[in-house]
């Protein structure tokens, strides 16, 4: 192909590059949210802390001319909000989920009304490692511009898998996740391992809205999430809440997001919005697909408010 | 260990409740009580439900704070302030329900409970070390498999298991063998004593069967309403003379006479399959046929497809296939169905499986009748004050202990949440009564009670279906034994025949 074009064949290398590029958010998100819901709570206020994590990095990289100081300002803005998410559970007689929903209306609302003066300016981005420097093809290069986080995220799934079996900290969370008397009978505190899960949660789903405002998109506005955050929760149980299952579950959803945006380059223009609603169509199928009345969910932990 | 304290003695040692009261509000749950377990003894606490048991232990344990009261550990007193004191001082408890991660493996659960869970666990290391613990032991258990996967049985060695890895040296043992068959009691009641008897090991036991007092206990507590009610060496007293002690002055009533014979077939299952909730096989292409005037008992340790059977039955889960009649009619378990043939459910866990807690008891004793009249005109409009006519009668005839006919249901106690699912699932000439661990928790007195209805629904020509886990107890009151095991029905036998060692053996699948 002697003109550089190729044609059909850009579909496929879209795809993949949005499973790259797409997908680091979801990762961080459900990575997060995996450790929090192993605890036994769910955090429905990471988009919140997404949108949070988003316009604290863009401020910070924006001020203090370092994107790295913005991505740690975001984990530090995301572990700070899962903290006043637990904080407000361990009170008698409140439900995690209302207060997720509750924060994650804070968490985006805040970050609108902090992030108003940064829409203008332009801070300094994240870099990329060229990874497709071997090719003359500048879809295919394009594709394998890879981003430090995306690696940081693939590493640390297995990393989790790993931790959860083997370190302290990870038996102790499934231990709090799974049965809370079996805890508290050896003498844990539930509500502290909770908080410090929710807290690591929250750092990581920071830093994964660091990567929408840095990187990709790579500019501050409110539309920048577009209900990422809250995808990426449903994703955990979509995953079975295994680390593992997050990474593919992520590079899945990032390469659905990216179909509509790659049938559109190569001119099938009918039903755009249809494609990009891929994601969501997946998400419906799979669900129907591997639910059943008869059965509970499998690796659910027991004390989950939503399995039990 | 804090330094500078006293490491507790080596071996077994005894510990010593003394004046112990502890009042929750206004109840006292324990009013001036003592209990002296001697070192190197196998020591029984007996009492009804609410008598006190758990209370008393959970202060030595450290959960509670006694209002007064001074606990002795190894002849010194002690403050214990939480569980972790507690440990700390060689005292283990086993509870009654688990307290083992069921989604862990068992030696994830076992290094889980140390205090010193290292950082990073070396697990071809801790395999090792568990492994060579293991074969010290009495009993064995399989160290990878997940505890869901593994039987009640091995579940409750297990625990047991955990406490003697921690090395705890004084054992508090909540109804250790509810779960376990006869034979699997008597075998790590056994293993214990042999612990204790060579020193090593001192033991509390909580329960109610006489049988494992007898024959494993050397001494003996009872509790009644709080108060120490008698205590002394097994050796000394009789079944009888501890069953006075405990029960009080208070009649029970007396259990009519197993009379007539048994007529037709009433309820027949044609090969019933059910999944389980995680969708494995649950029942497994069971038949069985229940006919008038009969009851017949199924037998067999928990967790072992009784539970789904019961809920196809009650019509809470669907079954996959098979076919159930009733008085010949297919039976899928509609409220039409259940009227027609006077289908009766006492469902284990009366408060969550036949009652809604927020409601009335006179609410929910007219649930099978409330859009009919008297209760309803037209199928709609309610008649409130039926439903409280008619609560109120049936609230003095099964004498349920309620403030009011309007009380939520789920202010009652266990007992009494039975007591208005009887009143209401008895109402009326039954036909077929379907029963899952009537009397699971309940005292001397409501057991009796339910004992009683039982057999008399029987004698008035029910069909009764009784699903317990309690052997004693399906001994007394059918006619036919069947045992459950792995969702099969494996043995069967007339009641009057039926060998109690052979029935054991089918209970754990040889």
């Amino acid at each position: 192909m002697a003109d550089g074009s190729i044609g059909l064949w850009t579909v496929p290398l879209a795809v993949l590059g949005g499973a790259i590029r797409v997908s680091t958010p979801f990762l961080f998100v459900s990575l997060g949210e995996c450790i929090t819901e192993r605890s036994g709570r769910i955090n429905l206020g990471l988009e919140g802390t997404l949108v949070m994590g988003a316009m604290s990095a863009y401020g910070i990289s924006y001020l203090s001319g370092s994107p790295w100081l913005g991505v740690l300002a975001a984990g530090i803005t995301g572990a700070m909000l899962g903290a006043l998410h637990a904080g407000i559970c361990s009170l008698p007689r409140v439900n995690d989920v209302a207060v997720g929903i509750a924060l994650m209306l804070f968490g985006t609302g805040l970050a609108f009304y902090l992030g108003k003066p940064l829409i203008e300016p332009t801070a300094p981005r994240l870099p990329a490692i060229d990874f497709g420097w071997w090719s003359d093809i500048p879809q295919l290069r394009a594709a394998l511009r890879v981003n430090v986080l995306f690696l940081i995220g693939v590493a640390l799934a297995p990393i989790l898998y790993w931790a959860f079996r083997t370190t302290r900290w990870g038996l102790l969370i499934r231990t709090a996740g799974e049965s809370s008397d079996a805890a508290r009978a050896m003498g844990h505190s539930v509500l502290l391992i909770r908080l410090r899960a929710t807290m690591v949660g929250g750092f990581l789903a920071g830093i994964g809205g660091s990567f929408l405002s840095l990187f990709y998109p790579g500019s501050w506005n409110e539309g920048l999430s577009s209900g990422q955050g809250i995808t990426a929760v449903a994703l955990v149980i979509f995953a079975r809440w295994d680390p593992l299952l997050c990474l593919w579950a992520s590079l899945a959803f990032g390469g659905a997001a990216a179909l509509g945006p790659a049938l559109q380059s190569v001119g099938v223009t009918s039903g755009y919005h249809l494609f990009n609603a891929a994601p969501y169509i997946l998400t419906l199928a799979i669900m129907i697909i591997t639910c059943s009345p008869k059965r509970t969910l499998t690796g659910a932990p027991a004390e989950l408010s939503i399995t039990r | 260990m804090i330094i500078g304290e006293t490491p507790p003695p080596s071996g077994a040692f005894g510990v010593d409740a003394i004046a112990m009261t502890m009042r929750f509000g206004d109840f006292l749950a324990l009013d001036n009580v003592e209990l002296k377990v001697r070192p190197g003894s196998f020591h029984a606490l007996l009492g009804e439900n609410g008598a006190g048991k758990s209370t008393l232990v959970k202060c030595i344990m450290g959960y509670y704070h006694a209002t007064e009261g001074d606990i002795l550990v190894g002849g010194r007193e002690q403050a214990i302030g939480n569980p972790k004191d507690a440990h700390a001082l060689g005292l283990g408890m086993v509870y009654q329900h688990f307290t083992l991660v069921p989604a862990m493996t068992v030696a994830e659960n076992l290094v889980l409970a140390r205090d010193d869970v290292p950082a990073v666990v070396n697990w071809p290391k801790e395999m090792k070390e568990l492994e060579a613990f293991l074969a010290r032991m009495p009993f064995k258990v399989p160290l990878g498999a997940k505890v869901s996967d593994i039987s009640a049985g091995e579940r409750q060695k297990c625990e047991i298991l955990k406490q003697l890895y921690l090395k705890r040296r004084f054992l508090i043992l909540d109804e250790p063998t509810s779960v376990l068959t006869p034979a699997e009691a008597d075998e790590v009641l056994g293993m214990l004593r042999d612990m204790v008897v060579k020193g090593e090991l001192t033991i509390l036991m909580i329960t109610h069967k006489f049988r494992e007092v007898m024959a494993f206990a050397d001494e003996v507590t009872i509790l009644r309403r709080g108060k120490l009610a008698g205590h002394g060496k097994v050796a000394e007293l009789t079944p009888d003379a501890m069953a006075r002690t405990m029960i009080g002055a208070e009649e029970l009533t007396v259990q009519p006479a197993r009379t007539g014979e048994a007529g037709k077939a009433r309820l027949e299952l044609a090969k019933l399959r059910a999944l389980d909730d995680a969708g494995a096989t649950a029942v497994h292409d069971v038949s069985l046929t229940v006919r008038a005037g009969e009851i017949v008992g199924i037998a067999g340790v928990s967790g072992n497809g009784q539970r789904q059977l019961v809920e196809v039955l009650a019509g809470q889960r669907e079954a996959e296939s098979g076919e159930i009649r009733v008085a010949g009619d297919p039976y899928h378990a509609s409220r039409e169905e259940m009227r027609r043939h006077r289908m009766s459910l006492l469902p284990e866990e009366p408060l969550k499986n036949a009652c809604v807690g927020g409601m009335s008891v006179a609410d929910n004793i007219a649930f099978r009748e409330f859009d009919r009249a008297p209760f309803a005109s037209g199928g709609w409009w309610l008649n409130r004050g039926a439903f409280r006519d008619d609560a109120r009668k049936k609230i003095a005839q099964y004498k349920i202990k309620t403030r009011t006919p309007e009380t939520p249901i789920s202010a009652l106690s266990g007992g009494n949440v039975q007591r208005a699912v009887l009143a209401r699932e008895l109402a009326g000439d039954v036909e077929v009564l379907i029963a899952a661990n009537p009397c699971f928790g309940l005292d001397f007195a409501a057991v009796a009670q339910i004992h009683a209805e039982i057999m008399a629904a029987r004698n008035r020509g029910a069909a009764v279906l009784l699903v317990s886990e309690d052997l004693d107890e399906l001994l007394e009151l059918s006619d036919r034994l069947v045992v459950m095991f792995h969702g099969e029905f494996v043995y069967e036998a007339r009641t009057s025949e039926a060998d109690l060692t052979v029935v054991g053996r089918h209970m754990a699948g040889h």
